[in-house]
């Protein structure tokens, strides 16, 4: 307590604070026995709580950087606490709503309701998700530990698809009235800052910090004043946050220099690409579309042809676009983006009765508030 | 305790092998055991499910019939138990299993 009682000056709210962490770990060691170095972990689950009650009090706002010294101050037993805590959370014996509800719960300090707030599901539900997950973790005995050897690999990979998961979810939400949930997205790039500084020497980690944080320095930038939804193309570069991209592509170009390229590391260049070209007409097309080759095959997925098929449209041209958007039709005939994609390649090529049409498909498709009204918006454009 | 799975399918195109095929499978199944071996507390194979006979307990009685307890998809093969330290040594254990089918891994009650 007193580390926290140093940092925040209140004891009222730091004691809160550590009880609520407590309870936590009084519920969690029953099933691994005590951790080597029980305050280290302690630590990072009250300091994370004790960032979200700062965040939501502005007189506690220049302590924040204080608070949040990044997570090497520990030595290197505490700093294996956590990363055993992350790797237990997602132990892919458990389901990936699991895998994220505890690792919220467990890692990042949440509470139940903030969780199910976040995930636009009952308190009820991730309640009994946490303590099936638990019951599993202590029955199925899921060891507490950092995998090695050859599972090390499999396992990294799935931390990190839990934490993408998060990240995406906080970013842009698949449905429900809030059109982003920024919190959500910042908790899933802190979480995956701290894989990144335990796990320095891993390029894919240090590829999915970079991806969350150019996506992040973006924020500002993503929605109008009437909270509309505004593209790449059309944002403001202004407002988007050039220190944290400059850091970003710092770590995109270490993780490079490691020289074992992977998909996250692939998706950071991509969106530096974006983040660092002056404007949208100025941006590398060429070095986009190689990127996403590169992409495709380590990953192939349709929708990453179609986010191709948007960078080779500004290299060689919307002819040249539209028929690798058609070839797509059948795979991605439910996904509202693959709809619009079409429809603003027929616009261009003036085909403007078919350009209505899929825009009209791609706004059946879609519940995301922010999405919609822009896709109303382009249609009332169009008649 | 691992259990050995195979889908009825599975099971039936695995009778059907010929000799020298199905000698080789069990080799390669005898193998595994053998470098287990430290840690293996007992393994059965079994009789395919059309040997099975059920006992049922309804309101106190047993009542015994033909066939498997459920009409599954995935019929259990046989079983293994080992004594490991945890659900990932089980699994290292299940991933290297040289037959076809699913593994189910599930720790045993200890008293």
């Amino acid at each position: 307590v007193a580390t926290l009682v140093r940092v925040l000056g209140d004891f009222a709210v730091a004691e809160e604070i550590v009880q609520e962490t407590l309870l936590v770990a009084l519920q969690r060691w029953p099933a691994d026995g005590i951790p080597n170095n029980p305050g280290a972990w302690l630590t990072t689950a009250a300091r994370r709580k004790a960032i979200d009650v700062i965040r939501r009090d502005q007189r506690y706002r220049e302590k924040l950087s204080l608070l949040d010294q990044g997570p090497l101050r520990y030595g290197p037993v505490e700093v294996d606490d956590r990363l055993r805590l992350i790797f237990t959370c997602c132990h892919p014996a458990l389901s990936r709503e699991a895998q994220v509800a505890l690792t919220l719960r467990a890692v990042a300090g949440f509470t139940t309701s903030e969780i199910a707030s976040a995930f636009l599901v009952s308190e009820s539900t991730v309640a009994q998700r946490i303590v099936r997950a638990r019951r599993k973790i202590v029955e199925a005995r899921i060891p507490y530990r950092v995998p090695e050897g050859r599972e090390a690999t499999a396992r990294l990979t799935e931390v990190l698809a839990v934490l993408y998961l998060m990240f995406n979810e906080g970013y842009l939400s698949s449905g429900g009235e809030a059109p982003a949930r920024r919190d959500l997205a910042e908790d899933a790039a802190w979480l995956a800052g701290l894989v990144a500084s335990l796990m320095p020497r891993e390029p894919e980690t240090l590829g999915l910090w970079a991806l969350m944080r150019l996506h992040l320095a973006r924020a500002d930038a993503r929605f109008d004043a009437a909270g509309n939804l505004v593209l790449l193309q059309d944002q403001n570069r202004g407002l988007w946050d050039r220190t944290e991209i400059a850091a970003a592509v710092q770590l995109v170009e270490r993780a490079g220099a490691m020289r074992r390229p992977g998909p996250y590391q692939l998706q950071a260049a991509i969106a530096a690409c974006h983040a660092e070209a002056p404007a949208w007409e100025a941006t590398d097309w060429a070095q986009v579309v190689g990127l996403y080759d590169a992409l495709l095959a380590l990953t192939p997925s349709p929708v990453v042809q179609l986010n191709r098929a948007v960078a080779l449209r500004f290299r060689s041209g919307p002819e040249a676009a539209l028929p690798e958007v058609e070839k797509l039709a059948e795979a991605l005939s439910g996904y509202h983006l693959f709809h619009s994609t079409r429809a603003e390649l027929l616009a261009a090529t003036g085909r403007a009765d078919e350009a209505a049409e899929a825009r009209r498909r791609a706004l059946e498709l879609t519940s995301n508030p922010a999405e919609r009204a822009l896709i109303e918006s382009r249609l009332m454009v169009d008649a | 305790m691992l259990m050995f799975c195979a889908t009825e399918q599975g099971a039936e195109e695995w009778a059907k092998l010929p000799e020298e095929v199905l000698s080789d499978s069990y080799a390669k199944i005898g193998a595994w055991f053998g470098q287990n071996s430290d840690k293996l507390v007992i393994t059965h194979q079994l009789q395919p499910p059309s040997t099975a006979t059920t006992v049922r307990f309804k309101d106190g009685q047993a009542v015994v019939s033909d066939g498997p307890f459920m009409e599954a998809k995935e019929v259990i093969g046989g079983f293994a138990v080992f004594d490991v330290a945890d659900l990932d040594a089980a699994l290292e254990l299940a991933r290297t299993w040289p037959a076809q089918g699913t593994v189910e891994v599930r720790p045993v009650v200890e008293r």
